[in-house]
């Protein structure tokens, strides 16, 4: 089985993802974390405005049979949730890197991403 | 520690199964997705690899003896061909497993098959040995876990599906009833039994045949992870989690199947489950819902509003069919009545949650 790990994206080993786009930072899980997971059931996000320490955990992904926390790949101020994940948390299913993108953050460092882990390294780690 | 592997281990891992270690057996636990394998069983039909449930045959002048002392239900009742649900306690009443005890059809080799949970086959046949000794009785106990296979095929197009594999006449089979004939050509006793809460029917054919069983039942193939949401929704209780003899000692009455035990026959655990019977209980298996957002799992707390302690949830879910979070925990009596407010701490967080009746889905 091979999983999607887009070009843009760095990673954490614990299989999250934060793309910068134009300043924006969103951070989500992989899709290798998802299929690992099974069906998402529940989704529990930070309220926007609180800080993030890159490493740290800031939110929980439940599925039927697992719960996992989740890891700040950056440090930051949490600009905006995706609270669409409240009502249809099969996004993180259905489209990890795209509808299902968990936070945006205020980066704090741009350096941090340089620590993270490039598209290979990760797809290396999955293999 | 090797863990057993049922006979359709290879036809899983090419369907592209995921596996976990079940009561020390490899289990296929999910094949495509926990959700669409549960929705298949409710809405029209899936099979189980159910090979880890163990098979004990009893036989011989007192088989009847020895099941009914060693078994909560009154086995006299049983005609061939009909099957029941019971408790196996230990003196205290504590409940050692649940099981199926079947008396077979008068055209099948034994009389008397039993089924135990999960690595439990080995342990129940000691123990069934041991007191058939003790007791001199004349019955012959065999293990037969790794002779027959078991496949279960649940759901409401279940009975359509099987009619055609199979000369056994479906339509006479009532619930908990169990005949013999091929499964597609393979000879094979089909009980009208299932832990889904809906229609269905478990195949017991022999462990080197199953690949045909299974393959002639073109259906969703589910796994355990499915089976585990299907049974929680109908309140059925897991062996192991919702009572365990050491880590969660519970009798049949606070499980809530004290209708299993019949204080009118001579069983290990009867004048234990009397007294209890009389004097009540102190905790009892409750469902509740979750009224705040959250997935109340195994272990977490369950308090009044005020902060005390309850108990604790032995099984919880998002409900598939539901989509809302459920639960059964062991709580206090006066919370055995639905609607009242309890508090589920999830994460060292209180959340809301109501009692309410089980079956949560109504079939």
């Amino acid at each position: 089985m091979s999983f999607q790990v887009p070009d843009d994206c760095r990673y954490l080993e614990s299989h999250e993802w934060v793309r910068v786009d134009d300043g924006t930072a969103r951070v989500g899980i992989t899709d290798f974390a998802q299929d690992e997971l099974g069906d998402v059931v529940f989704v529990e996000l930070p309220d926007e405005g609180e800080e993030l320490t890159a490493g740290e955990e800031f939110g929980v992904v439940e599925s039927i049979k697992a719960v996992s926390d989740v890891y700040a790949p950056v440090s930051g101020t949490v600009a905006a949730i995706n609270e669409r994940l409240f009502d249809e948390p099969e996004l993180l299913n259905e489209a990890p890197f795209a509808d299902g993108w968990m936070l945006e953050v205020e980066l704090a460092d741009e350096g941090e991403l340089d620590d993270l882990l490039s598209p290979d390294e990760y797809r290396d780690q999955i293999a | 520690m090797t863990l057993r592997s049922p006979p359709l281990a290879r036809v899983h891992e090419e369907g592209g199964a995921r596996f976990t270690d079940f009561g020390g057996w490899e289990m296929p636990v999910e094949f495509d997705s926990i959700r669409e394998e549960h929705a298949a069983v409710r809405e029209s039909v899936g099979k189980f690899d159910v090979s880890h449930m163990g098979q004990v045959t009893v036989d011989g002048p007192d088989a009847e003896r020895l099941l009914q002392r060693l078994t909560t239900n009154d086995v006299t009742a049983l005609a061939p061909g009909e099957a029941q649900y019971a408790a196996v306690t230990d003196e205290e009443g504590v409940m050692l497993d649940d099981t199926v005890v079947y008396r077979l059809p008068a055209d099948s080799d034994d009389e008397f098959l039993f089924v135990p949970n999960a690595g439990h086959d080995e342990e129940m046949t000691d123990r069934w040995t041991t007191h058939r000794d003790e007791w001199g009785l004349d019955a012959t106990v065999t293990n037969r876990t790794t002779e027959y296979a078991m496949v279960a095929v649940q759901g409401p197009d279940a009975p359509t599906l099987l009619a055609d594999e199979t000369d056994v006449d479906l339509d006479e089979l009532d619930r908990f009833d169990v005949g013999s004939g091929p499964v597609a050509g393979v000879e094979s006793l089909v009980a009208r039994t299932g832990y889904t809460g809906e229609r269905g029917f478990e195949i017991l054919c022999p462990w080197g045949e199953a690949e045909s069983v299974w393959a002639a039942l073109d259906c969703q193939p589910c796994g355990l992870g499915a089976r585990d949401t299907l049974r929680l929704e109908m309140g059925f209780l897991l062996s192991g989690q919702d009572f365990h003899p050491e880590d969660e000692p519970r009798t049949p009455h606070e499980a809530g199947i004290g209708w299993t035990v019949k204080l009118d026959t001579e069983f290990v655990g009867r004048d234990a489950l009397e007294r209890v019977d009389r004097e009540g209980v102190d905790a009892k298996l409750v469902g509740l819902e979750l009224v705040d957002r959250g997935v109340p799992r195994h272990g977490y707390e369950v308090r009044t509003r005020d902060g005390d302690t309850l108990g604790h949830v032995t099984s919880g879910t998002m409900s598939p069919t539901l989509g809302e979070p459920i639960a059964l925990a062991y709580l206090p009596p006066a919370y055995a009545d639905p609607g009242q407010s309890v508090r589920v701490v999830v994460r060292g967080e209180p959340k809301k949650a109501r009692t309410r009746a089980t079956p949560f889905l109504d079939r």
